[in-house]
């Protein structure tokens, strides 16, 4: 195999509760905490368990979004990958508009594997691996919990409702990971400082002649129901009765 | 406008999600169609004409179906998708990986796990972990949509008299092949649709006291058992069992939280539970916020009196 990539996004930090802005128009994500999507980072841990064990010649990192994406990109050279490139755009960005980008560049790059996370913690769409396999018209395998490359052929095990399920696919492909694929290994001060030193292209949507053009029009963003106030209960009796003769739950 | 609803099935039997599907198919308008794809499905097909509401089953079956591989799977649906303006998934494995594959091969937009049907082009969903929801308009002539389960109240699985159509199957795309399935064998309900379920989390401190202290209780109130990620991680109970963001979402009538401390992924699988209990030793854990009834408690000590007096 030569190439892999791997699609990586910023996103505000996991562990961030997000607040929806007063006037409905958003979450406030100004100067909040932002890190590379947890299932990315997996997707370039992959990656890059895959070139140490000879099975990938090299890996190359995309993102899209704003200028600070390099940030995220800059992250995954430091876990390992070879290059980067950032599709430079301040518009917000859906993820037809993002598989149509990444097509452009799988046509350019001529990857052997692409693998993405299997879904992003902002939008939660889970649906970018999946469009950009059609588009390509490469074969998919979702929410990999276990990767095998051999023979041109990746053996994948997916993380599906009632268990696990096994295919293979024949390469070129797409796999999107799950949560249980690998664990991300921390990069180290002396990492961080030859990422630095790693190429990285900065790009344009329209430089891959991609209309990048949201189709889906967000109206509004509101907050969730709230909860009504809970009570805390003193034993397991009182539970018991509350379940039973209040809530009416057993 | 005509819906098409994807139906979610095992070949012999419609699966509960599909119904949910239906319903949300139904708050739309229009005709509600149902595709059956699968191998040796008539059963299924069958079940899905007496569905409430269902006014036709496309039935394909074939080889090619049998394992529901996306590249089949799509090729399937848009060998029928001209007819429709509305095609829509249940958010399950299976819905969410295929209807994206459908919807770029339209070049149109998704929208993921609805939860409420404002309009036939708008659409309520939830984002950043269930933490906003986002009103959308999709602007595409088609729409492609997957339907969050817990969102829509599942309509009748009897009472319709769908007239049911064989079409031919597609081809093997070539490209993919199933191998195996390693199916998490159980006697309890089903997680998705139980009315109640007793979950457990890190604090439960290994697989045996996971197995010792959750699976009693859940026996004795007919519950699904579901777990955290922390849990799963640490091999205390299967990945299939996660509740959460990334794993299943679930708004059972009770949901018991055992040592669980509700991080922001666990309580976007679990927070549209109409009651929740949380027992954990720790009272500033996150998960009293949103519990209707907290007990500050060692779990080891509280389930089995728990069990003993419901």
């Amino acid at each position: 195999m030569t190439k892999v990539l791997v699609p990586v996004k910023r996103v505000v930090d996991k562990d961030i509760k997000v607040r929806v802005k007063s006037d409905n128009t958003g979450v406030d994500i100004a100067n909040v905490k932002h890190s590379m999507n947890p299932f990315d980072e997996i997707a370039v841990e992959e990656a890059v368990r895959l070139k140490e064990k000879g099975a990938a010649s090299e890996v190359i990192v995309v993102s899209v979004g704003v200028a600070q994406a390099q940030e995220t990109l800059r992250t995954a050279l430091a876990i390992g990958a070879d290059r980067a490139i950032l599709v430079e755009t301040a518009d917000e960005v859906q993820p037809l508009a993002v598989a149509k980008i990444l097509k452009a560049l799988v046509d350019k790059e001529q990857p052997g594997l692409v693998l993405l996370g299997k879904q992003a913690i902002d939008d939660d769409s889970n649906q970018t691996g999946q469009m950009l396999a059609a588009l390509t018209d490469l074969p998919q395998a979702t929410f990999a919990s276990k990767v095998e490359v051999a023979d041109g052929k990746a053996t994948v095990t997916r993380e599906v409702d009632s268990g696990l399920e096994t295919i293979t696919v024949s390469l070129p492909a797409v796999i999107t990971t799950d949560l249980r694929l690998n664990e991300p290994r921390y990069v180290t001060l002396p990492n961080i400082m030859k990422a630095k030193k790693k190429p990285l292209e900065n790009i344009k949507p329209a430089d891959l002649g991609v209309d990048a053009a949201p189709r889906l029009k967000t109206l509004k963003v509101s907050e969730p129901p709230k909860r009504s106030a809970g009570i805390k209960v003193p034993d397991v009796a009182t539970l018991v009765d509350k379940l039973k003769n209040e809530a009416k739950v057993i | 406008m005509t819906t098409l609803v994807i139906a979610e099935h095992d070949n012999a039997s419609i699966k509960g999600a599909t119904l949910n599907t239906v319903a949300a198919a139904a708050a739309i308008g229009g005709d509600v169609h149902v595709l059956v794809a699968g191998a040796n499905a008539a059963a299924a097909a069958q079940a899905a004409a007496q569905i409430a509401g269902v006014s036709k089953v496309l039935h394909a079956d074939g080889a090619s179906l049998e394992n529901g591989l996306a590249e089949n799977l799509t090729a399937q649906v848009l060998a029928v998708a001209d007819a429709y303006s509305h095609l829509l998934f249940p958010a399950t494995s299976n819905g969410k990986n295929v209807a994206p594959r459908v919807a770029a091969k339209l070049d149109v937009a998704q929208v993921s796990d609805i939860t409420k049907v404002v309009s036939a082009d708008t659409f309520e969903r939830p984002i950043y972990a269930g933490n906003a929801i986002a009103t959308v308009q999709a602007t595409d002539a088609k729409k492609v949509i997957t339907v969050r389960a817990t969102g829509f109240d599942a309509v009748a699985a009897t009472g319709g008299s769908a007239a049911v159509e064989s079409i031919a199957a597609v081809a093997d795309s070539g490209k993919s092949s199933f191998v195996s399935r390693e199916v998490s064998k159980s006697d309890r309900p089903e997680l998705t649709a139980a009315k109640i379920i007793v979950s457990g989390g890190r604090a439960l401190g290994s697989e045996e006291k996971f197995q010792e202290v959750i699976t009693p209780l859940a026996d004795k109130l007919g519950a699904a058992i579901g777990a955290s990620r922390a849990a799963v991680d640490a091999g205390y109970a299967p990945n299939d069992l996660q509740v959460g963001q990334t794993g299943k979402i679930v708004a059972p009538d009770l949901y018991l939280a055992l040592g669980i401390s509700g991080a922001i992924q666990h309580l976007a699988g679990m927070k549209d539970s109409k009651v929740i209990v949380a027992v954990n030793k720790d009272e500033e854990a996150p998960i009293f916020s949103v519990a209707d009834y907290g007990l500050v408690a060692d779990l080891f000590a509280a389930v089995p009196e728990l069990i003993e007096k419901v």
